[in-house]
């Protein structure tokens, strides 16, 4: 069930679309490339007339952030976006924005960190904010965007969440090409979608103190239930999924998978480079090979029960990181696949590959020889701590 | 051919990297004069090129860095003073430039001119003002005239902007002026003059930016606004800064503003820390 009509949008602008549906009260954000078209776009939509929000053009992310916590603080539904070096600069108000349980819904074109400079994508502003307590999940092309867009404000917003969220999407790989999009009558979302009305507002007839001093004799269970809340939120980011499925017939699951059911080798991916992952398994596929793809779409909280069933049956996993953690046991995220199977009686042995980083492309074919490499190295027993791929050493 | 003198290479070529020729800076922008202005200005000054560091922030002007054969870093958006101070205070000796943009400087790095020039540490801030972000596609920034339009504010600005120049004097920077890059001979001069003198001392140029703000604004081309600046400036040496204000239209002061001798923050530190060795 497609409604609507298809049109032909670049990625940002669709995210942009998104937020003006959703009705929000307030975007605070500060340029920076990739992420740069959506807000430009929402400032225009704010000036024509179109939303009727504010815009603040801050003059840094570490603002933007903090304007955002001020407004989500008010109950406002509230918007921002950055990338790379930004969403770092924000990462202090990012813990901030958690733990005061404010929902706001911030898009980040992924990209890659200085030094050397390099405005293209990877995931390396992702992982360094990954504990920051922000439900985050992945988009892999235009449509997703679109609706996980429309689906994080109603997560964020949702009286057992009250988190804020991240909706990740690929610096220029995904933020700048054209995509087809079923956009949404505005009856349906705000349906989908209704007028937030957040507990927890500032009201100087009802005042409240967040934020303040917690010695160490609270501060461990302050933390301990921010933690537990946020790891209860999974039933209610699957069920809004089922309901956005309901009105748009796009279907989302914290884990996905492509040709895995009897797949003995899998490929993990995140973000828009598991579309160009899925031709390396048709490929491979059509040699008669057994192999499938798991795509992780809720990075945090993680989805530890979906996840084991997706690859419980597999032999291999090849895990693509488009981060490294210098010095650390593997990519980031194949060490959090491995802790998440480590009690498993039954598990995959695990192979961990970096590449596409700082906005290098991975080919069909790089994929097919991450599998049929990573394959051979799995069935040798030797473990190398860093593969990469496509990078010249 | 009588009186005639054909060069093979540019005079200046010593101070730049050639070998990252071309640019990457769009036909029209000012930013390539300013530099030429710039390294004119060392050569005038006679400065050890062995003894001068150049950094620069974020954004079109953050390229400064990389083409001019000194020692030189290209840091964060925003953080190429604290980076410079730290320089500057490690090496006394060396002379420090920061070369950055309007956004760079005032906005994410806002914070960091303003105390700079407070504690009046020893280095020359060269800011290329373009009136926009715009190397991120013309959004509206610190010195974004009121009214005027980026793609941040399609239908015109309405954040009142920064008067650089007064902002920087009022902390208390030793030397502040204003030029453009239709003023090469007076931007120059200033720049040699901001080099050679101790202290905080701050060179704002104004220049065309033809591909976002020029666009946005309907200037034409960068020579259009470059005909547009010969026509509005007004050269007020001396004049009080405060008076400097740039509007979307009408006059715009230029001229060396501030010129004053007051320690620097080197100075007190050898002044307090001797005191507090000798006892």
């Amino acid at each position: 069930m497609m409604t609507g009509k298809r049109i032909g949008m670049e990625s940002s602008l669709g995210i942009a679309e998104a937020v003006k549906l959703a009705n929000a009260d307030v975007v605070a954000a500060y340029p920076i490339t990739p992420q740069t078209h959506i807000v430009e776009r929402l400032a225009e939509l704010v000036a024509n007339g179109e939303l009727d929000a504010a815009y603040i053009p801050v003059e840094s992310e570490h603002s933007a952030m903090s304007a955002c916590l001020g407004s989500a603080a008010t109950g406002a539904r509230t918007f921002t976006a950055t990338a790379g070096q930004g969403l770092e600069l924000m990462h202090e108000v990012l813990y901030v924005a958690s733990s005061m349980r404010l929902p706001i819904v911030m898009a980040v074109a992924n990209r890659a960190l200085s030094s050397p400079l390099n405005v293209w994508g990877d995931h390396s502003d992702v992982m360094a904010v990954r504990d920051t307590g922000w439900i985050q999940m992945f988009a892999e092309n235009g449509q997703q965007v679109f609706d996980l867009t429309l689906c994080a404000f109603r997560i964020a917003e949702d009286p057992e969440v009250l988190f804020p969220v991240m909706v990740h999407l690929d610096g220029f790989h995904l933020s700048h090409v054209v995509e087809p999009f079923y956009l949404m009558e505005q009856d349906v979302v705000d349906k989908f979608l209704p007028r937030f009305r957040f507990p927890l507002a500032l009201d100087p007839d009802k005042p409240l103190t967040a934020g303040a001093f917690f010695p160490p004799g609270v501060y461990g269970e302050a933390r301990r239930a921010q933690d537990d809340a946020l790891r209860s939120v999974r039933p209610v980011i699957s069920r809004t999924w089922r309901e956005f499925e309901e009105i748009s017939g796009r279907s989302y699951k914290p884990v996905e998978t492509y040709r895995a059911d009897d797949a003995r080798v899998l490929l993990l991916t995140m973000g828009s480079f598991s579309e160009t992952a899925m031709l390396a398994i048709d490929q491979l596929r059509e040699r008669g090979q057994q192999v499938g793809l798991v795509r992780i779409r809720l990075w945090r909280p993680f989805p530890f029960t979906e996840f084991r069933q997706a690859v419980g049956n597999a032999e291999t996993l090849v895990v693509l990181d488009r981060a490294i953690s210098y010095g650390g046991p593997t990519g980031p995220v194949c060490a959090e696949v491995k802790a998440a199977l480590y009690s498993e009686p039954k598990r995959p042995r695990i192979v961990s590959y970096v590449g596409g980083l700082g906005g290098r492309d991975i080919l069909v074919s790089e994929f097919v020889e991450m599998i049929e490499k990573g394959t051979a190295l799995a069935e040798s027993g030797v473990e190398e701590e860093l593969l990469t791929i496509g990078v010249r050493v | 051919m009588i009186g005639t003198k054909t060069l093979t290479d540019n005079p200046v070529d010593l101070y730049l990297r050639a070998d990252r020729m071309p640019h990457i800076w769009c036909s029209g922008c000012g930013v390539g004069p300013s530099v030429a202005c710039f390294v004119k200005a060392i050569h005038r000054t006679g400065l050890d090129t062995d003894k001068i560091a150049i950094v620069s922030g974020i954004g079109c002007s953050g390229r400064v860095a990389g083409y001019v054969k000194v020692d030189s870093f290209h840091t964060t958006h925003g953080r190429a003073i604290p980076f410079a101070t730290g320089l500057a205070l490690a090496n006394p000796e060396l002379k420090v430039v920061v070369f950055s943009g309007d956004g760079d400087l005032a906005a994410i790095g806002g914070n960091h001119l303003i105390h700079a020039a407070r504690r009046n540490i020893d280095m020359t801030v060269i800011c290329y003002n373009n009136f926009n972000y715009g190397m991120t596609g013309g959004q509206l920034g610190p010195t974004t005239p009121l009214e005027a339009k980026s793609t941040t504010s399609p239908y015109g600005n309405c954040d009142p902007p920064f008067n650089l120049p007064h902002l920087v004097a009022a902390c208390g920077a030793s030397y502040v002026s204003r030029w453009t890059v239709i003023h090469p001979r007076q931007l120059e001069k200033s720049m040699a003059e901001a080099l050679t003198k101790p202290g905080f001392t701050f060179v704002e140029v104004l220049g065309p930016c033809p591909t976002t703000y020029g666009r946005m604004n309907k200037l034409g081309r960068g020579v259009d606004e470059l005909r547009a600046y010969q026509e509005r400036c007004v050269v007020s040496n001396g004049v009080d800064p405060r008076d400097a204000e740039i509007g979307l239209n009408g006059p715009i002061l230029v001229g060396n503003f501030v010129d004053l001798s007051r320690p620097t923050f080197w100075d007190h530190c050898v002044k307090i820390f001797g005191r507090a060795q000798k006892k």
